[in-house]
């Protein structure tokens, strides 16, 4: 069974303590509609273990697939400077249908980021490095796909309905 | 059925990339090459694996290796597919007899008439290094092929 390669650090944006019982990590990608089906699944599985869970998230996109998941991943790093990452991000899957240049910059208005940054950083390609080692240690860690999951450091190989995900999280919880 | 294992020799192939143009494994003597053999075009864990090697096109080059991945499907399948997923190396069709060239490296399923869902990395003296074949419904992932690259580039500038 497949094993993080790259611990969790205090360079990944987490929700919950980083004492939980529990770590959740997900590589993903924000235009994979599989993501976008996990991302509810996740949010209820956040309320329902409330402490005990932390939940780390790691940018894994496949471009050649999906035109905007580069960007997108570069504009939630962005937004993480100002300190919005998971607001970008959860905005990022809640309108993931109509994902856009546009919308981004929508989002990022929405959330009242540092707009001028937000675009320079978004222009330059700031993030482009920094989302790439995020893909790199995936692939070292075994992801095969989005979204890949982590549970305490084990690739979970099950699948990710409500029932199985919080069923396998609590077999970790003892 | 037994898969080829580490240190036995690739067993040579010749197999159709296009409607005109057959690839051997020997035109690729003096560089890694990985074979990726799977079960069926456009089934949903296939293209996953294979969008994700699309991906590590620049890391595959860093270690001037070669992907291939093989089915048992057609070439004109094989042509659509690739094009679907703009994949951007070659796919060889083991097609005529069907499932020779899985057949020979072990990794045939006769059941199914498909191939096992399985990796070869060969050396640059045709030589098998490393093979894992998978449980059909997972997905093998990328970091079994880049920690034999790396071993194996390691070992050439010694």
């Amino acid at each position: 069974m497949s094993s993080l390669a790259v611990p969790v650090s205090e360079e990944d944006h987490a929700q919950g303590s980083p004492g939980a019982a529990v770590t959740l990590l997900e590589y993903g990608d924000y235009q994979c509609p599989y993501c976008g089906q996990a991302y509810p699944i996740i949010k209820e599985v956040q309320a329902a273990m409330g402490l005990k869970l932390r939940f780390v998230f790691r940018n894994f996109p496949l471009t050649q697939a999906h035109p905007y998941a580069e960007l997108a991943a570069e504009a939630a790093e962005s937004a993480a400077v100002d300190g919005k990452f998971w607001e970008m991000h959860d905005a990022l899957y809640e309108n993931q249908a109509m994902i856009s240049h546009d919308t981004m910059m929508e989002i990022a208005r929405k959330l009242g980021l540092n707009l001028s940054r937000f675009v320079e950083d978004i222009r330059a390609r700031k993030f482009m490095n920094h989302v790439r080692k995020d893909f790199m240690g995936g692939v070292k860690s075994g992801v095969n796909g989005t979204p890949c999951f982590f549970i305490n450091g084990k690739r979970h190989d099950r699948p990710w309905d409500y029932e199985t995900l919080s069923n396998s999280l609590a077999s970790f919880d003892e | 059925m037994n898969a080829l294992k580490a240190g036995m020799i690739a067993p040579e192939f010749t197999l159709a990339a296009t409607p005109d143009q057959k690839v051997s494994l020997s035109e690729f003597r003096g560089r890694p090459v990985v074979l990726a053999f799977y079960p069926a075009d456009w089934s949903p864990v296939c293209g996953d694996q294979l969008g994700l090697y699309n991906e590590l096109k620049g890391e595959f080059d860093r270690y001037n290796a070669t992907l291939i991945g093989i089915s048992v499907d057609g070439i004109w399948c094989h042509l659509a597919f690739a094009k679907d997923r703009k994949y951007h190396f070659p796919l060889l069709s083991d097609f005529e007899p069907k499932g020779a060239t899985a057949k020979a490296y072990g990794v045939y399923r006769e059941k199914d008439g498909e191939s096992e869902r399985a990796l070869f990395v060969i050396d640059g003296d045709g030589a098998i290094r490393w093979s894992y074949v998978s449980p059909v419904g997972i997905n093998p992932g990328a970091d079994g092929i880049l920690r034999e690259l790396e071993a194996l580039g390691k070992t050439r500038s010694k």
